[in-house]
């Protein structure tokens, strides 16, 4: 064993020592210290709902104007609109505020898409006072126990002397490493308990956690010697790029190898389609180009990536002819769950290909560049319209086309989720956000609030169903309130399409419970939320539609009825392998 | 091919820490033959040993998602090394009087103490490995065993140097490796520093 330390070296988190101080210490309440501890960290935005065992925290949260708070309609909208804020402003850690019980029960859901996609998050929930844990008392619910398992870490508060560190540690442990929701139990009592408010401007120190490793010289050597004597090399692009901002390495380094890469779902944005070395999504529903060269390849270098089997399909299909599998991961857990590698470094993905960077040569491609090509020719990412209604992808060009290869666009789940990543076209890196691990409908609206609230200068889509719209469509009343001038993109196609799809191919054609062409009129609901809306069915409507939609300064309900059995391709059938891949026809 | 890994944690001495723990190891689907927690010479730290029954890709994963839970100070995978894993028994056994001193031969052989002694039965406490308890109980089942407690194991690696240390949570994830190493969060003097 290596790298030891003695045990007496004490964890951080120590009340202050000695009354003494409390002479020039302001005595504050523990709801003050909790708010002067977000300042702290830079917090700007506070996504929130008030509820009994919150209500000190409410108090005085308007003393700190300094602190935006967003009143959201729902504590699950008010989770996914941190998790949109943090995705799309990097070094940001979002915050949500909720009561105890049904409050932060409402959570749930937001913490775990937060944690299967690595967001840095921070959920402070009221508590009953601590003399009442345990009583069953009004609103009162194990919170800790019920997000144990969706959180990256949580605290009960027990004493108001420990608030201020304990928040601080909250918010090392949610954007270190592989970053995540950490969530903060704080019983009202401690709220409004007093003590000396002493700032503590010195480095978190944890004895059970510690910086992720740098990435070893060795490794990023013979990675190298590899990159140089592989004849067909590939790169896979997870979110760990683009977590730990490395597009811009990522693009260098494929270009002086030229080693063509794609991505997984969560990666997309990481690398820019748009590229001549680009592939395109990876996997379940990924590209056949991309999938061949994955399958052809003779060096698979996966960066920042789980490898779930979205990725690999069914297991033994991914990648067979590789001799040389690289996984970079910062999460050690990560690397041999579910494909075991050759070489392995732990490091942050920027640190590696900074690494890397220094060791590679210029290459030249070859015939392996010329064989991806002809493949990307054969199976080509297209679309056939064979019933002349509205096809979602034509929707979604018209809509990239206004992105000028900067917009943010989030993306709810289904068949959505899978156009708007396929058709995603940028030049350059982008932000493209969706709920790719935990696949939560019901993400992409409130989460683009928060996605336009860190970035008001920047032109925010969010592309979604009907289905997954109407599940946090309250936000629609937030939305409006703070005119969030994110444009709304539903594709309607009258049912919960993916699960039509597969009930359609898989599951022996028997459509059950998708139906869903009782949906609102969304021209008349956004008319009743004061949010402006339209809608078409009509091809040559969609262009005029979005550019008045971009004309307007506020948020757009866009609603385009689509051909209802327009499906998703290409697609590997439940079961198969990554080459038994189906395409549009 | 499965078999047994002996674990030895130590954790932060925090309330919710064996939740923590269990619920990773349910949530990922480990098995658990046993877990015992206790204090440790250090009042922050407790130890727990955590013998898991499963196959080498998953000890490796059973490790580093150990690791991963911010509690978790260190994991020393102590499998197949020169230890000492033992546990307790307490047992009551049918002992009418005309077969105690039958019983009471076997008790000595194993070592183990009678700690009470009523008209019927007997308590008999023993200590060693899991085999050995194994043992004795299959003896001692023909004469009637009417209730029994056992520990789990607890451990501690023989020789001089004491295994408290913090090890650093590189993992080698190539599979090359004979034996998964040690894994733990480890720490370094400061959060920017490498370890």
């Amino acid at each position: 064993m290596i790298g030891a330390r003695p045990l007496t070296d004490r964890a951080t988190r120590q009340a202050p020592e000695s009354p003494a101080v409390t002479e020039t210490a302001p005595v504050l309440t523990g709801a003050q210290i909790a708010l002067e501890s977000l300042i702290a960290e830079g917090v700007e935005t506070i996504f929130g709902y008030p509820g009994g065992a919150n209500l000190w925290l409410y108090r005085y949260l308007p003393e700190y104007p300094q602190l935006r708070h967003v009143l959201v309609r729902h504590e699950q909208g008010g989770a996914h609109a941190a998790d949109g804020y943090a995705r799309s402003r990097r070094g940001a850690v979002g915050v949500v505020f909720a009561t105890s019980g049904p409050g932060a029960l409402n959570l749930v859901t937001g913490l775990a898409t937060a944690y299967m996609d690595s967001v840095p998050l921070v959920a402070i929930t009221g508590q009953v006072p601590s003399t009442a844990i345990g009583t069953d008392s009004f609103q009162e619910s194990d919170v800790i126990g019920s997000t144990m398992s969706v959180v990256k870490h949580s605290y009960l508060i027990t004493r108001v002397e420990d608030i201020a560190a304990t928040i601080k540690e909250a918010f090392h442990v949610a954007r270190s490493g592989r970053p995540g929701p950490v969530l903060i139990d704080f019983p009202k009592d401690l709220q409004a308990a007093k003590t000396a408010f002493i700032r503590d401007g010195s480095q978190v120190r944890m004895r059970s956690y510690a910086a992720p490793p740098k990435p070893e010289p060795a490794k990023l050597r013979r990675i190298a010697q590899l990159i140089a004597t592989a004849e067909r090399p590939v790169i896979l692009a997870g979110r760990g790029v683009i977590i730990s901002q490395a597009e811009n390495e990522l693009l260098e380094l494929a270009h002086r190898a030229e080693v063509p890469v794609g991505w997984t779902l969560l990666g997309t944005g990481a690398y820019p389609p748009k590229d001549p070395l680009a592939l395109q999504l990876v996997g379940f529903m990924g590209a056949g180009y991309t999938n061949k060269a994955v399958c052809n390849a003779d060096l698979l270098i996966m960066i920042g990536m789980r490898c779930d089997d979205r990725v690999t399909t069914r297991l033994d299909s991914f990648a067979p002819s590789v001799e040389t599998l690289v996984h970079i991961d910062i999460d050690p857990a990560e690397i041999g769950k579910n494909v075991i590698p050759h070489i392995s470094v732990v490091s942050d993905a920027r640190e590696a290909l900074r690494g890397l960077l220094d060791l590679v040569e210029p290459r030249n491609g070859g015939r392996w560049l010329t064989q991806v090509d002809q493949w990307r020719e054969e199976h080509p990412i297209h679309f056939v319209n064979n019933t002349g209604l509205l096809q979602p992808q034509e929707v979604l060009l018209e809509m990239y086309a206004r992105c000028h290869d900067e917009a943010i666009v989030l993306a709810d789940v289904g068949q959505n989720q899978i156009w708007a990543a396929l058709w995603f076209n940028y030049r350059r890196p982008g932000l493209f956000i969706n709920s790719g691990g935990t696949g939560t409908m019901g993400f992409a609206f409130p989460a683009s609030m928060g996605a336009k609230l860190a970035n008001p200068d920047k032109t925010v889509f969010c592309v979604t169903g009907e289905g997954g719209f109407v599940m946090n469509m309250q936000e629609m009343a937030t939305m409006v309130e703070h005119n969030i001038d994110v444009k709304v993109v539903i594709l309607n196609n009258a049912s919960l399409g993916m699960v039509r799809q597969f009930q359609d191919d898989f599951y022996e054609g028997v459509r059950s419970a998708v139906d869903l062409s009782f949906t609102p009129d969304f021209v008349k609901l956004g008319d009743a939320f004061g949010m402006k809306a339209l809608s078409t069915n009509r091809r040559e409507d969609v262009g005029p539609m979005l550019d008045e939609a971009l004309a307007h300064r506020g948020p757009v309900l866009l609603n385009f009825d689509i051909d209802p059995d327009a499906n998703v391709y290409p697609i590997v059938p439940l079961g198969k392998g990554m080459l038994d891949f189906v395409e549009a026809s | 091919m499965s078999q047994t890994r002996l674990l030895s944690v130590l954790v932060e001495n925090k309330p919710g820490v064996l939740m923590r723990v269990a619920s990773m190891i349910r949530r990922r689907g480990f098995n658990i033959d046993s877990l015992s927690v206790g204090p440790t010479e250090d009042s922050s730290v407790s130890r727990m040993t955590i013998a898991v029954h499963v196959g080498r890709q998953q000890a490796e994963q059973a490790t580093k998602q150990l690791a991963k839970l911010i509690d978790v100070i260190t994991i020393d995978d102590i499998t197949g090394l020169r230890n000492v894993a033992h546990e307790l028994l307490l047992v009551r056994l049918h002992s009418p009087p005309e077969r105690r001193s039958e019983i009471l031969d076997v008790v000595r052989i194993f070592r183990g103490r009678v700690v009470d002694v009523a008209a019927n039965t007997l308590i008999v406490e023993l200590t060693g490995s899991s085999e050995k308890v194994d043992n004795f109980i299959e003896l001692m089942r023909p004469y009637g065993i009417k209730e029994l407690a056992r520990s789990g194991a607890v451990a501690l690696v023989r020789g001089d140097q004491a295994r408290i240390r913090l090890v650093d949570f590189d993992v080698s994830g190539n599979g090359a490796d004979d034996e998964p190493r040690p894994a733990g969060n480890g720490a370094a003097a400061d959060t920017t520093g490498t370890v």
